[in-house]
């Protein structure tokens, strides 16, 4: 059996000592800058303010990855090059990066460190996960949410390192580190300014009949009805008409959040070794909630027992929830 | 399953304008010991600190006007119809909110469920949310505690209450 690490997330120290208290083995964070994919305003740690939640954390055994899972734009690659440099000096227990750039300036500056391969990096195949173990001694992928549970065993047999898979969360399934989609509407990059759209660019309309309308960058990419469940208002979520589809629906994905509860035993099987929860945009009732479900059905299942994980509909988007591909590439 | 804010109720008239006059003292001394006992949340405010946000309990008679600069905090209970133009409000039911601010629900989901609207500048909504939820320890029992055992009895019969009710199921 593998160890089946919980990886949890934080948007701000408090929500890092939440998910500690609640059981987390590790606790994935950033810098409040383009060096991480949740670069959201207010949220993420200053320096003073990682340096802090990593003796926490330490103190209570658990670890802190650093997210740098971005892609530096030409010419400001510093920002990535300081931020490695710093999350080194403060102790961080690994690296999650996406850029090959970025991976191996942190193989040779810092050739002690830990680097694990951000889902960003959209590595699916066993190639090009053995390409970044040989070049950079990458120790753990994390791998997109697009592969059903034989294929990892398959992945698992044919690469020398960790698997960690995401579990619970926001079920994004474009290409990760290739989608382009924001771009388009608001200029900013989800891979290189970390803003998938940003917050700045959205706007809430509640209209008269109490329908609300979601916009990005003044699009209109989705209207719920009064009496319907809403979504975040990413593009590839958004509800359309196209000429052969004259009634609106989502083109691209659904509202809907990734929950493996039920499938934890099968991936602990098919040999993954950690467990990430996403959501580093919510908040520490969310981490509290969550955490404490997934460490109590891995504890269980570690003993022996059936896991008895809590309901956690109601923090899920559009309060829907799915295995996805994880159960079958015919989820759709 | 149906949305939760049907209508936004009026909010004017003398009611309002007297329950207004009756809690501001209670909400100036609220928001400067907030603002004395967690300084860090000015500073993930960043440029909203001059944002003016109208916070809109739907079932309470007024609403809350807050402008969180540190330099000249306001908070304040305004009548609906004298309400100021605010660059982000934020609405839901008063119990909602409080647990909100406390970190006891989960933004995302009360908006996901439609319990919870914003609408104006929504970069200063996430800031805010942001920003209280790094707040250790909770706002309401701090507010509680400054009116003493009558302040704590208050607010474990609104948690009790809002616990049981069963459009929060």
């Amino acid at each position: 059996m593998s160890h089946a690490e919980l990886v949890c997330p934080a948007g701000t120290p408090a929500a890092l000592r939440t998910a500690v208290d609640a059981g987390a083995d590790a606790v994935y964070c950033g810098f409040q800058n383009a060096t991480n994919a949740r670069n959201f305003p207010g949220l993420n740690f200053t320096p003073d303010e990682l340096a802090v939640a990593v003796l926490y954390a330490h103190g209570k055994g658990t670890k802190v990855l650093l997210a740098l899972n971005t892609y530096p734009p030409a010419g400001k690659f510093d920002l990535w090059r300081q931020a490695a440099d710093l999350g080194a000096r403060l102790g961080v227990d690994a690296f999650i990066v996406a850029d090959m750039g970025v991976a191996d300036y942190i193989a040779r500056a810092h050739p002690q460190a830990r680097l694990h391969l951000s889902v960003q990096a959209a590595a699916s195949t066993p190639e090009a996960i053995r390409y970044y173990c040989a070049h950079f001694g990458v120790k753990r992928v994390v791998l997109p949410r697009i592969l059903t549970i034989p294929e990892i065993r398959q992945i698992r047999k044919e690469i020398p390192c960790e698997i960690e898979t995401f579990i619970f969360g926001n079920h994004g399934l474009m290409v990760e580190g290739r989608c382009s989609l924001t771009n388009y509407l608001t200029g900013q990059s989800t891979n290189m300014d970390g803003v998938c759209s940003p917050a700045s660019d959205v706007e809430y309309v509640r209209d008269a009949d109490g329908a609300m309308s979601s916009r990005l960058a003044g699009f209109t990419i989705d209207r719920f009805g009064p009496d319907e469940m809403a979504g975040y208002p990413t593009i590839c979520k958004g509800r359309y008409t196209a000429p052969h589809r004259p009634e609106e629906y989502y083109a691209f994905e659904e509202p809907v959040s990734l929950n493996l509860s039920r499938l934890l035993p099968e991936l602990i099987g098919a040999g993954v070794h950690a467990f990430k929860i996403e959501g580093r945009q919510r908040s520490k009732s969310y981490v509290r909630g969550v955490v404490a479900a997934f460490r109590q059905a891995v504890d269980d299942i570690r003993a022996g027992h059936a896991a008895n994980i809590a309901d956690l509909l109601a923090l899920t988007e559009g309060q829907k929830q799915t295995q996805g591909a994880f159960e079958t590439k015919k989820w759709r | 399953m149906s949305t939760r804010i049907r209508t936004i109720p009026p909010g004017s008239g003398v009611v309002s304008r007297l329950a207004c006059t009756m809690v501001q003292p209670i909400l100036s001394r609220v928001v400067r010991r907030i603002a004395a006992q967690h300084p860090s949340l000015f500073a993930r405010l960043g440029p909203h600190q001059g944002t003016d946000f109208l916070i809109d309990p739907v079932d309470l008679p007024f609403a809350l006007h807050l402008r969180p600069d540190p330099q000249a905090l306001l908070f304040r209970a305004v009548p609906r119809d004298a309400a100021p133009q605010a660059g982000a409000v934020i609405r839901g039911r008063f119990l909602l909110l409080l647990e909100l601010v406390d970190s006891e629900e989960d933004g995302d989901a009360a908006f996901f469920s439609r319990d919870l609207e914003v609408s104006g500048d929504t970069e200063a909504v996430v800031r805010l949310r942001n920003a209280l939820d790094d707040v250790e320890g909770s706002i309401a029992e701090e507010t509680a505690a400054m009116f003493g055992p009558p302040g704590r009895a208050i607010l474990g019969h609104l948690r009790r209450t809002y616990s049981r009710d069963p459009i929060r199921t």
